[in-house]
């Protein structure tokens, strides 16, 4: 199958890959997975007090496309809040990349990765108040 | 003859196809003699005087039998079928919450196999392999209970999700080794 030449971009020249600390009170981590494909997607974001989204990693094992996804979100993630990142879909990633019908599930993952780091950040900051 | 089958509906199970009981543990030698015994009696070289409709009809019973018996056959795609049977979907395209702790191994899986493979070790990853089979091995024993119980076909299915993963990877792996050996 031919990728477009913005997957490929991201798939050649992956932005942000790595990770953050864990252990941060201010990062979030979203892990999620793909049964039928067996891909793994790790995103990571350090969101500040104020709740915009200062750095995003990830690290993904899978095709290209699943690579591409999360590569073009920890770039979009930047500089948003975690409203503007939950309220991501995954249509816009699809059409940003010109993924295939086939590949569609690849930005759904991405979707759902955002939406696990928002979750966890969430839960962090939650905890933060409790204590 | 194959005539006996000729009553085949779209109601019938895979498992009546073959006439096993609709259940995770299956003997598969049975179900490799009644899928040879079938393929044998559909053979195309028993149809060469038969009637077009005839010809047809016995290769859709061929296709029918092929696809039940791949079915059946892997451990993965039964348990998969036999949720379907009972109105449970695996959502393998759709549900992508994994449980943590699992989706952290198969990061810590992949993470070897690119290690491995950029060595070019292939005794660590005929290891890694073996190791994977070990853990598809113990949740197959899981899902014998789990597919025997109504109240525990959800869990059945998420065991389902997690064997899909492991055969993909295993997978994976097998054609790195492959390509090694090249």
């Amino acid at each position: 199958m031919a990728y477009s030449d913005k997957v490929l971009d991201h798939y050649e020249n992956p932005r942000n890959v790595g990770s953050l600390d864990k252990n941060d009170p201010n990062v979030g981590t979203g892990m999620v997975g793909a049964p039928a494909c067996g891909d793994v997607m790790k995103l990571m974001i350090k969101v500040s007090d104020a709740g915009i989204i200062e750095d995003a990693k990830f690290k993904t094992y899978g095709c290209g496309s699943a690579i591409a996804s999360s590569s073009l979100v920890t770039e979009w993630l930047k500089g948003r809040t975690i409203e503007e990142a939950y309220a991501i879909k995954n249509s816009e990633i699809a059409e940003e990349l010109a993924l295939p019908p086939v590949k569609i599930h690849c930005s759904v993952l991405a979707e759902d990765a955002i939406k696990a780091a928002v979750a966890d950040i969430k839960a962090k900051q939650a905890n933060k108040e409790a204590a | 003859m194959w005539v006996r089958r000729k009553l085949y509906s779209v109601s019938q199970s895979y498992f009546d196809f073959f006439r096993l009981p609709a259940q995770y543990d299956i003997d598969l030698a049975l179900l490799d003699n009644a899928y040879r015994s079938i393929q044998a009696e559909v053979h195309p070289d028993k149809f060469v005087t038969a009637s077009p409709a005839e010809r047809l009809k016995s290769m859709q019973i061929a296709t029918l039998a092929n696809e039940a018996y791949q079915t059946l056959k892997h451990p993965t795609s039964r348990a998969r079928y036999l949720l379907h049977l009972n109105g449970v979907e695996t959502q393998e395209e759709s549900n992508t919450a994994m449980p943590t702790d699992f989706l952290i191994t198969q990061m810590e899986w992949r993470e070897a196999i690119e290690e491995a493979e950029n060595a070019k070790d292939v005794t660590a990853l005929d290891q890694q392999l073996m190791m994977m089979k070990k853990t598809a091995k113990s949740l197959q024993q899981v899902l014998a209970t789990t597919l025997s119980n109504t109240e525990t076909l959800p869990e059945a299915a998420k065991i389902v999700r997690k064997l899909s993963f492991i055969d993909k990877v295993s997978t994976d792996v097998g054609n790195i080794i492959a390509r090694l050996e090249d």
